[in-house]
């Protein structure tokens, strides 16, 4: 019997006529895009320093720190996991070092790396931990994160006797690596964060390896369908683990800038600062159910919180408006998200 | 010639519970073996023995000859055996040729995705199976369940499998749907692949089979040429010959 298949004509019907919005489907950054120009534009009229270069300098390095971290929660999140010990790791790792740096005397650069060993153990320890018990990595990462948060103040209290620890800028090493994580550099007279690059850069990274490699087209497979994807030999426990102790190793990064730029850190830092993360991802495009989203919209849903965190306060007014604003725009975000993903999930039978 | 597939006196227990005994089979290139049952009967435990995704216990399984036992479904795959499973053939967010290659990706020498080669092979080889999508960046969402369950067997058959295994691909599907589904089992059937087919519908089995292994409660209730049994008795012997005649029976006393 052979058999001379025709193309099913129905197909060609439905396709002679894309809509806009099939097509701004695949572009999931899309409503962040638009959101960051509004707020943008609304800052840049209402008031006066939002648009000066030091206006940008500042919600620029508001935007970096929180955007290191919600790119890698957003390639976690696309990969179908959550961290909830993200906020606290980066104060984790900062004390690591500094602990390091001024009770034993360690050079920083050698600081650093234990802490970075530290960082990216931890995220292993999560991934593993998820992918071996099976269970949902919000009550794994819950766990991880009051663990994080016990040992971060019960050891500083230990070996130093307070919940700080300071006297970084008298360490070996704190110049150099303070150059590459906390200098700043000029534009038009007026000096800028090294840590922006630092987000600039991870963004390109992320959204490199998420769109155009092998690896990238994993994650959204094992965020999107963790049992086809092993069907067809995607190593969904592997890339799950790797995406753990991406975030991990992003909130080394954060940790490290903000340990090298203050030469102190308080044990109780970072608590919180997860759910900003997660924000940030679910503005950028990223569906809480995984398997779709952006590396590059995180980094603009970080944008976002940045301008209208520094805003507001350019304006004059309480910072309490910044939480009404965030609670508006995510949930119109999640409206939105759900709509583009219903669309692109239409069964049609 | 050798199969491509013998199992015989295959068996799997789930502690005290046993899923399957005793049951023998083969699948030939360019056969379609069909394996019948109605739910429980044991169907899946076989097929996820032939797919790596558990490990029989009892009886032989060889490929081509060779005595084998599977850790993982990518070792089934490396032996050419293809599984597409009926509702998780495919992601339903990511693009239809982003799907097609996955687990394969192309990739240039710099070792990033090679998006070009990849649409363009995944245009070619749907189109050669028949289907003739003119966007392979949409999301395979957007296709209905028979070209879902089309991209996955046309990926099977450009990967090189020699063994293509399809559980339930037409069980959600509406009669025009399954026929189509089921005109591309005949083409990967006609290319030279071995197909084993399971599915609790006699009259989709018949039209494309050589062979059909009935299971009933985790044993072979019976195994046939096409040649040895019609279409009327298969459906009979599927849905339990005598007891449903006794049930027919039943019906009847009602109606009245």
């Amino acid at each position: 019997m052979t058999v001379t298949a025709k193309a099913p004509p129905v197909a060609d019907e439905r396709l002679s006529k894309p809509r806009l919005l099939d097509q701004l489907v695949v572009r999931p950054e899309i409503g962040a895009m638009l959101g960051a120009l509004l707020v943008f534009l609304f800052f840049s009229v209402v008031t006066e320093q939002f648009l000066s270069l030091g206006g940008a300098a500042t919600w620029l390095d508001d935007a970096s720190m929180l955007g290191i971290m919600a790119v890698a929660v957003a390639l976690l999140m696309i990969g179908g996991e959550f961290d909830l010990s993200a906020g606290v790791m980066t104060a984790s790792t900062a004390l690591v070092t500094a602990l390091l740096a001024t009770q034993l005397g360690l050079n920083v650069w050698l600081a650093l790396l234990v802490s970075l060993a530290f960082a990216l153990a931890v995220g292993a320890l999560n991934g593993w931990l998820v992918m071996r018990t099976g269970l949902p990595s919000f009550i794994v990462t819950l766990g991880s994160f009051l663990a994080l948060q016990g040992l971060n103040l019960g050891v500083t209290r230990l070996v130093t006797g307070s919940v700080q620890v300071s006297g970084m800028r008298a360490t070996a090493g704190y110049e150099s690596a303070g150059f590459l994580f906390a200098s700043t550099f000029q534009i038009g007279g007026q000096s800028f964060y090294v840590s922006i690059i630092w987000w600039a850069l991870f963004t390109v990274i992320a959204s490199t390896v998420l769109v155009r490699t092998k690896f990238g087209n994993w994650i959204f497979a094992i965020g999107g369908a963790a049992q086809s994807s092993r069907a067809v030999g995607v190593p969904v426990v592997r890339s799950k683990i790797l995406l753990f102790m991406t975030t991990a190793f992003a909130a080394w990064l954060v940790g490290s800038i903000n340990i090298l730029r203050y030469a102190s850190v308080q044990a109780n830092q970072g608590i919180g600062l997860e759910f900003q993360y997660i924000i940030a991802a679910v503005i950028g495009g990223c569906l809480l159910t995984g398997g779709f989203g952006s590396a590059v919209g995180a980094a603009i849903g970080a944008l976002i919180f940045g301008m209208a965190r520094q805003g507001i306060v350019y304006a004059g007014w309480n910072s309490d408006w910044f939480q009404l604003f965030l609670g508006v725009m995510l949930l119109a975000a999640v409206l939105v998200n759900n709509m583009l993903r219903r669309r692109a999930e239409r069964v049609k039978r | 010639m050798t199969s491509l597939i013998e199992v015989e006196n295959i068996g799997k227990t789930y502690g005290s519970v046993i899923a399957l005994s005793d049951v023998s089979t083969v699948v030939n290139a360019g056969e379609v073996t069909c394996v019948l049952g109605d739910n429980g009967a044991g169907k899946s435990t076989l097929i996820k023995i032939l797919a790596g995704v558990h490990q029989h216990d009892q009886g032989s399984f060889k490929v081509e000859g060779d005595e084998v036992r599977f850790s993982s479904p990518r070792e089934a795959l490396d032996h050419g055996i293809a599984t597409v499973y009926q509702d998780l053939a495919v992601v339903p967010l990511m693009s239809v040729w982003r799907n097609f290659f996955l687990g394969s990706e192309p990739t240039t020498k710099f070792g990033f995705l090679d998006r070009k080669k990849g649409r363009e092979i995944t245009k070619k080889a749907l189109s050669d199976m028949g289907i003739d999508l003119r966007d392979v960046e949409q999301p395979v969402g957007t296709l209905s369940g028979g070209e879902r369950q089309c991209v996955a067997i046309a990926r099977a058959v450009y990967f090189g499998a020699k063994v293509l295994i399809l559980d339930e691909p037409t069980a959600a599907l509406g009669v025009k749907q399954a026929g189509v589904v089921l005109k591309y089992v005949a083409q990967a059937r006609d290319r030279g692949l071995g197909v084993v087919l399971i599915t609790h519908n006699p009259h989709h089995a018949y039209p494309v089979g050589n062979r059909f292994l009935l299971l009933k409660r985790g044993r072979a209730l019976g195994s046939y040429e096409k040649s040895e049994i019609g279409l009327e008795e298969l459906t009979r012997q599927m849905a339990g010959g005598a007891e449903l005649e006794a049930l027919a029976h039943e019906l009847r006393g009602v109606e009245a």
